[in-house]
């Protein structure tokens, strides 16, 4: 490996590595402002000066390639003396309102002029005033304060694949928009609030809610979807703040989707805090003894076959875990966590999880979507394959039509007969997929609601195995499921196995006399004359047709296990503290037990999360993916019908009950449908 | 100077007459086809020249469609270079020069008198419609100090006893002759001196 010496000490660096990064390396600390290890390299803000052997003039070590024999020092005068007046420059326009702006305490700006500032300004001459811009719900802006690092500008086009920020006008009258103040058309955009070094992009949700240095951090898991972002909860008291990223380079990297960020706003809405009962039509408030009283006393009297429970899309495998054991004890056979009928094969744990992991994703060189618009299903997940595709420009083939997904893909056709076509090796698709080394193939739920869904997800999986594209280093197969409970659920076996749909006949039918929802609110369902009990967190669709309602924490409430899509188990924190007389879903359990003068079956939480993980199919440890099983693989073959691939519609940002509580969500979504689009900023 | 004002009265629509259309076609077929997006400069000029010597947003909005780029990259472009203007100019469009050589040479005269025949202040049309004027930086023709451009031509060797002159030939919509007003040739000596090649001012 080559060699370069920073501060007379000599490190090995990696080819093609800059010369800030070998500084890294070495631990020698470069302040910089535009330099962003995830984005291309712009060289703009000149903090990072270096001082280089044989050249008279300082370097900037980011936008400056690390070669052989380089001497470079980062601590001498002249190096201090260069970054001084950069700062000077970089300050003379910067307003000095660091008392009312938002990213005091956690500004890049404020940190750096604390080493490289001077304490007063020789700038005589007026300052420049920056018309602030309307950039969408999310972001603030105060543009006066940019420094024109121009990271927000590189992220819209780069990551998120939108390119709607730029830079106008030049030299001393630059100024960053998007084009005519239209909000950012992209599920990622809250992420320039993270990147921007100063307070010019702020969070508007957030904005003079609290500072940085009083809120409580708690590192935790997201539910919003199934990729199981990794996130901080920022809370003050017992309100949830903001949300903010983890970096977790095998999951989100440093980056979360808009509704994972913002949907917290719905935590503090909408929630309820005491047990309701329903009397002449009107929910009104009782004990949680009245209210347990009366769904022992249904429970009792109604028979075990028309009894049904559904489990919600944000529950912690704990509590499906109880709630099943629930079920077992009180011998009610119909239960399910899915919101649509489809297709689910659980033999092996490879035939519904993402086995290519979401890293995989990168050394892929061909992707095959079919009935999957990941955009909307797994945000973070489309971020990886955008990324696949902007360095390696790999081939992306859509069946079905996801509409825009920010990188170009082909579309194979719209029918199953296409993917039969696949499979048969008959067409474009087929010979592209051949000819790759490491092919991802994603089928989505859409695909799985159809009736030759049995036929897409065994045929693909033949076809993968035929082709030795599912072996010990590879495995191109790939189910992506779209809520953070799915994989847990499964994995516990909550749902029918044979896949007859009973459940969702005897629904739509309204043969069931009593229903029991666990924080399941977007289950497609008119009611008759079923008896309700809806336990969750939010009065949303569900509670509203509910004849009981036991309060129960939400996902920042209370500690829990998800695993995400790929089969990672992850534990989620406990952050704030619910509202109200709210009671965490198992122990709601044991006191229906003890109503019906039966045993409780957890003692405590210890012990329930204790035989959940033995519960667990392939089970490795925290945060890692499950063990391989491709040894075992089983092939079946399912009926063959034409039909159209539909991909189904979701409702982005009003996807569950939280983010439906949620103010910022709702106007998101208004914005999208382009009714808000000439609101100027706040 | 300040970033530049988008005009507050714009068109709906824009497209390429068909003759600019064959223009835009040839500016294309300068450019390998992956690059397209090369020929934005070019085309803007094109649309500035169609529009009465102004692009509206329709404009950017058409020839980002016609490149296949963002809007924004184009409007981007756009006001980053100062000779698109995004505002209505007048039918003689004046760019005073007054960078070092001419502000040396009396500028400030050429825009005092600007003010007062066409506007109080620049990029502002004038009452009866025919002109208006801007500051600009070195237009090239130093030698030729103070002079400023219209449209498309050089009025050079400027001073307070003709300037006035000059810009009431346009304000009446009758152009005077452009050139050096101290009958020079192009920036060759006056008066017969004879020039560095030995020859005399013709």
């Amino acid at each position: 490996m080559p060699k370069i010496t920073v501060n007379n000490k000599e490190i090995e660096f990696e080819n093609g590595m800059t010369v800030l990064q070998a500084c890294e390396l070495a631990g020698a600390e470069i302040p910089r402002f535009c330099y962003h290890e995830r984005l291309s390299i712009a060289g703009n803000c000149r903090m990072c000066l270096v001082e280089m052997e044989k050249s008279s003039k300082p370097i900037a070590s980011c936008a400056m390639p690390a070669t052989e024999g380089m001497k470079i020092k980062t601590n001498t005068e002249k190096v201090e003396k260069a970054r001084k007046g950069v700062m000077e420059f970089l300050l003379a326009n910067h307003p000095l309102d660091c008392p009312v702006c938002d990213q005091g305490g956690e500004c890049d700006l404020q940190d750096q002029s604390l080493y490289y500032g001077f304490d007063k300004s020789r700038f005589k001459e007026n300052k420049r005033k920056v018309k602030d811009k309307y950039m969408g719900p999310l972001i603030k802006t105060i543009m006066t304060r940019c420094i024109h690092c121009t990271r927000c500008v590189r992220f819209a086009t780069e990551v998120a694949g939108v390119t709607e920020i730029g830079a106008i006008g030049r030299g001393e009258n630059m100024e960053i928009t998007t084009f005519l103040e239209k909000s950012m058309e992209s599920e990622l955009s809250a992420n320039v609030i993270d990147l921007c070094p100063v307070g010019a992009l702020t969070s508007k949700p957030y904005a003079f809610e609290a500072r940085p240095w009083e809120l409580k951090k708690t590192e935790t898991i997201d539910v919003m979807d199934a990729v199981g972002s990794n996130i901080r909860v920022d809370t003050y008291g017992w309100e949830v703040k903001r949300v903010l990223p983890r970096l977790n380079e095998e999951i989100n990297e440093e980056w979360i989707s808009d509704k994972t960020r913002y949907a917290c706003d719905g935590l503090l809405k909408q929630r309820i805090d005491k047990p309701f009962k329903r009397e002449n039509g009107k929910l009104i408030e009782c004990s949680w003894d009245e209210a347990l009283n009366i769904v022992g006393s249904k429970i009792k009297e109604t028979d075990k076959n028309q009894i049904g429970f559904h489990a919600g899309d944000m529950l912690s495998m704990e509590t499906i875990n109880s709630l099943k054991e629930l079920a077992k004890k009180l011998s009610i056979p119909n239960y399910e966590f899915r919101e649509k009928p489809f297709y689910l094969n659980s033999d092996n744990k490879m035939n519904y999880i993402f086995n290519s992991s979401i890293k995989g994703i990168e050394k892929s060189d061909c992707i095959v979507l079919i009935g999957t618009n990941p955009r909307h299903e797994a945000t973070m997940l489309n971020a990886r394959i955008r990324k696949a595709f902007v360095t390696k420009k790999i081939p992306i083939i859509s069946f079905g039509d996801p509409g825009d997904l920010t990188y170009d893909y082909t579309n194979a056709g719209n029918s199953t007969e296409d993917i039969k076509k696949l499979l048969n090796k008959e067409n474009e698709t087929s010979k592209i997929l051949l000819n790759s080394k490491k092919p991802i193939i994603i089928i989505g739920e859409s695909a799985l609601e159809l009736d030759s869904a049995k036929f897409i997800l065994q045929g693909i999986k033949k076809f993968l195995k035929e082709n030795n594209f599912i072996n010990e280093n590879w495995n191109a197969f790939n189910i992506l499921l779209q809520n953070a409970s799915s994989v847990g659920a499964i994995d516990l076996g909550f749902f029918e196995k044979n896949n007859s749909f009973n459940f969702f006949n005897k629904l739509k039918n309204n043969e069931f006399k009593l229903l029991y929802f666990i924080g399941s609110d977007n289950l497609d369902f008119i009611k008759s004359n079923e008896f309700i009990i809806y336990q969750g967190s939010h009065g949303d669709r569900m509670a509203q047709i509910a004849d009981v309602i036991l309060p129960s924490p939400a996902y920042t409430e209370q500690n829990g296990l998800f695993i995400n899509l790929e089969g990672r188990l992850q534990k989620s924190n406990k952050s704030t503290y619910p509202p109200g007389s709210s009671k965490e879903d198992w122990k709601i359990f044991n006191l229906i037990l003890n109503n019906l003068k039966e045993d409780e079956i957890f003692k405590n939480f210890v012990e329930l999360r204790t035989d959940t993980i033995s519960k667990i199919k392939n089970h490795t440890d925290f945060d890692l993916l499950p063990k391989k099983t491709i040894q075992d693989l089983k092939f079946e073959s399912g009926s063959f019908i034409n039909e159209s691939i539909y991909v189904n519609e979701i409702d982005y940002y009003f996807s569950n009950s939280i983010a439906r509580s949620s103010k910022t969500m709702s106007d998101c979504r208004a914005a999208r449908s382009k009714k808000l689009n000439k609101i100027t900023g706040s | 100077m300040s970033v530049k004002k988008v005009y507050d009265k714009q068109p709906d629509t824009f497209e390429f007459t068909k003759e600019n259309l064959v223009l835009a076609e040839n500016i294309l077929n300068k450019y390998p086809k992956e690059r397209k997006k090369s020929a934005v400069m070019p085309l803007l000029y094109l649309a500035q020249n169609q529009n009465d010597n102004w692009i509206p947003l329709a404009a950017l909005k058409y020839i980002g469609k016609f490149l296949s780029m963002p809007y924004i990259n184009v409007y981007e472009i756009a006001t980053f270079y100062s000779m698109y203007n995004l505002s209505p100019v007048g039918k003689y469009f004046v760019q005073v020069c007054t960078t070092t050589p001419c502000l040396l040479r009396g500028a400030n005269e050429i825009v005092k008198a600007c003010q007062k025949k066409i506007s109080k202040n620049e990029n502002t049309i004038s009452e009866n419609g025919m002109c208006s004027w801007t500051e600009v930086e070195c237009l090239g023709a130093c030698v030729n100090a103070p002079m400023m451009q219209v449209n498309r031509d050089y009025y050079e060797d400027l001073s307070k006893n003709n300037i006035e002159k000059i810009l009431d030939s346009f304000m009446q919509d009758d152009p005077i002759k452009p050139g050096s007003f101290r009958n020079r040739k192009s920036s060759a000596p006056e008066n017969n001196k004879i020039n560095g090649n030995g020859i005399n001012n013709a």
